[in-house]
C-alpha cells in the first residue's frame, strides 16, 4: 500500500536560514495526524510543501505517489488545503463558495457539507466576512471536506477558535472521517484533547522531526522516572531519555521504553500527550544553544 | 492512557457492574464519533480489541454486541479474588509503594500472566 504522505530527506532553506531539515516521513492513510510544534518550528513550511505551494530546497516529498510541487496538476486534486487565515472571499457567502467548489473541482460533493451547515445555524446566504471565526472555520473545513479529496490538509485550525468552537469544528471533521476514510493533517501548537480526534504524532521543533509515532504508542511506550541522581547515568544507558533534570536530590527523567519491568529506584509515572510533547520541545530549547550541525546527528 | 484503553475499561467495567448485559448493543461507531468527538479509527480499535477479548461479537450489518457468556463472573467468586488482592494491596503500601508503582508493577505483572497463559495454551 503506498502511503498517501511521503517525505524524504525534505528540506526548505529561505536565505540562510533552514526552515525545514531531513524531514524522512511516512504517514499511514487513513489516518489524523497531529503535527504540533511551538511557532516558527517549520510546520507551516512542511504543509506548504505537501500541498504544492512550496519548492522543496532538497529531498522530496510524495503524495499518492508523485511531486506535489512538480506534478501540481496531478496532485491537487487529491489534496484539500485550509491555510491559517482561511482564504475564504469575505464578500462571498457560503453557498457561493460552494458552488465555486463545484465549478472549480472534478470531484465535489457538498450535500453533507450543507445539512452540517444548516445543523449548525451558519447562514449560507451572508457574506462569510459577516460570520463568526468559529462560522468561517466551519465553512472553511465544509469546501475542504466537501471536495473529498485523499489528504485533508489543515494549518492551525483550532488556533482562533473558542471551546466551544473547536469542539464544533473537530466533532464535524470526525464526523466526516467515518465516511470518507481521507488521511488528516493538521497542525497545531494546542496539544491538549489532540489524543482524542489524532491517532498519529508528529512533532516538529528547531525545523527538524522529533518524534513521529502513533499516538498510542507514544503513550505507552513515554513514561516519567522520578528517582536519585545517581542512578541517571545506569538509566541513560538502558532506555533513551528524551529529556532529563536532576538536583541534587531527585531526577526526573522522561523515557522513551516499552512499559517492562523497571529498577525499583524509579519510581514510574504516565504522561499524557501534552506532557510527551513538552518534554521532547524542553529538549529542543536546551539544543537551541548548541551548535546547529550537533543536535543534527544527535536527534537522527 | 491512550483513548481506546479508556474506551474499552469502560465498557469493560460496565459488563463488570451489570450497567451493560448479555444481547446488549453497543453504541454504533458513528453514534460514539457524534457525540464525543472522537477519532472513528480509535472507537474501531477499542470494538476490535474488545471482539478479540471475547466480551463483544460483531454482527454483520447490526452492530457490536455483548456476548453472552462466560466471561460474567458470579459476584462470590468476584468478591473471592478482589479480598486476595486486597491483601496484596496492603502489604505493597505498608512496604511503601508508591500508587504509580503499584499500578505499573500490576500492569507489568499481568502482562507476564498473560503470556505465561498463552504458553500454557499453546
Amino acid at each position: 500500500m503506498t502511503a498517501v504522505v511521503e517525505t524524504e530527506q525534505l528540506g526548505k532553506r529561505y536565505g540562510n536560514l533552514w526552515a525545514l531539515r531531513n524531514c524522512t516521513l511516512a504517514l499511514p492513510s487513513g489516518s489524523a495526524v497531529a503535527l504540533v510544534g511551538p511557532n516558527g518550528a517549520g510546520k507551516t513550511t512542511l504543509l506548504e510543501l505537501l500541498v504544492g505551494l512550496l519548492r522543496p530546497t532538497e529531498g522530496q516529498a510524495r503524495i499518492c505517489g508523485h511531486a506535489p510541487f512538480d506534478e501540481a496538476s496531478v496532485v491537487l486534486p487529491h489534496v484539500a488545503f485550509v491555510a491559517q487565515d482561511q482564504s475564504l472571499y469575505s464578500n462571498l457567502t457560503a453557498a457561493e463558495h460552494l458552488t465555486l467548489g463545484r465549478k472549480l473541482n472534478h470531484r465535489w460533493n457538498d450535500v453533507l457539507v450543507r445539512d452540517r451547515l444548516h445543523r449548525l445555524r451558519i447562514p449560507l446566504d451572508r457574506p462569510v466576512g459577516r460570520l463568526s471565526g468559529g462560522q468561517r472555520s466551519q465553512v472553511a473545513l465544509g469546501l475542504s471536506l466537501a471536495k473529498q479529496a485523499d489528504l485533508v490538509v489543515l494549518d492551525e485550525p483550532l488556533a482562533s477558535l473558542d471551546p466551544l468552537a473547536r469542539q464544533e469544528f473537530l466533532q464535524t471533521l470526525m464526523e466526516a472521517k467515518v465516511d470518507s476514510g481521507s488521511t488528516v493533517l493538521l497542525s497545531s501548537h494546542i496539544v491538549s484533547g489532540l489524543e482524542r480526534v489524532c491517532d498519529f504524532l508528529v512533532i516538529l521543533a528547531t525545523a527538524r522531526v522529533q518524534i513521529a509515532t502513533g499516538i498510542d504508542e507514544a503513550l505507552t511506550t513515554h513514561v516519567r522516572l522520578v528517582g536519585p541522581p545517581t542512578a541517571l547515568p545506569a538509566l541513560s544507558t538502558v532506555y533513551p531519555i528524551v529529556f532529563s533534570t536532576e538536583t541534587s536530590r531527585q531526577a526526573t527523567a522522561v523515557v522513551r521504553a516499552d512499559g517492562e519491568i523497571f529498577d525499583p529506584v524509579w519510581e514510574l509515572q504516565h504522561l499524557s500527550l501534552e506532557e510527551i510533547v513538552l518534554a521532547y520541545l524542553s529538549r529542543t530549547r536546551l539544543d537551541d544553544i548548541e551548535p546547529k550541525e550537533e543536535v543534527a546527528t544527535r536527534a537522527g | 492512557m491512550a483513548p481506546y484503553r479508556q474506551i474499552i475499561q469502560q465498557v469493560r467495567q460496565a459488563i463488570l457492574t451489570g450497567r451493560l448485559r448479555p444481547g446488549d448493543q453497543l453504541p454504533a461507531v458513528r453514534e460514539v464519533v457524534t457525540t464525543i468527538a472522537i477519532n472513528p479509527n480509535t472507537v474501531f480499535k477499542a470494538y476490535r480489541e474488545l471482539e478479540h477479548e471475547g466480551l463483544v461479537e460483531l454482527r454483520q450489518g447490526q452492530g457490536t454486541f455483548v456476548r453472552q457468556g462466560p466471561q460474567a463472573m458470579a459476584p462470590a467468586e468476584l468478591a473471592v479474588l478482589r479480598r486476595s488482592l486486597l491483601r496484596w494491596m496492603k502489604v505493597a503500601q505498608r512496604a511503601g509503594l508508591q500508587q504509580e508503582t503499584i499500578l505499573a508493577l500490576c500492569a507489568a505483572t499481568l502482562q507476564e500472566a498473560e503470556r505465561l497463559l498463552s504458553e500454557e495454551a499453546g
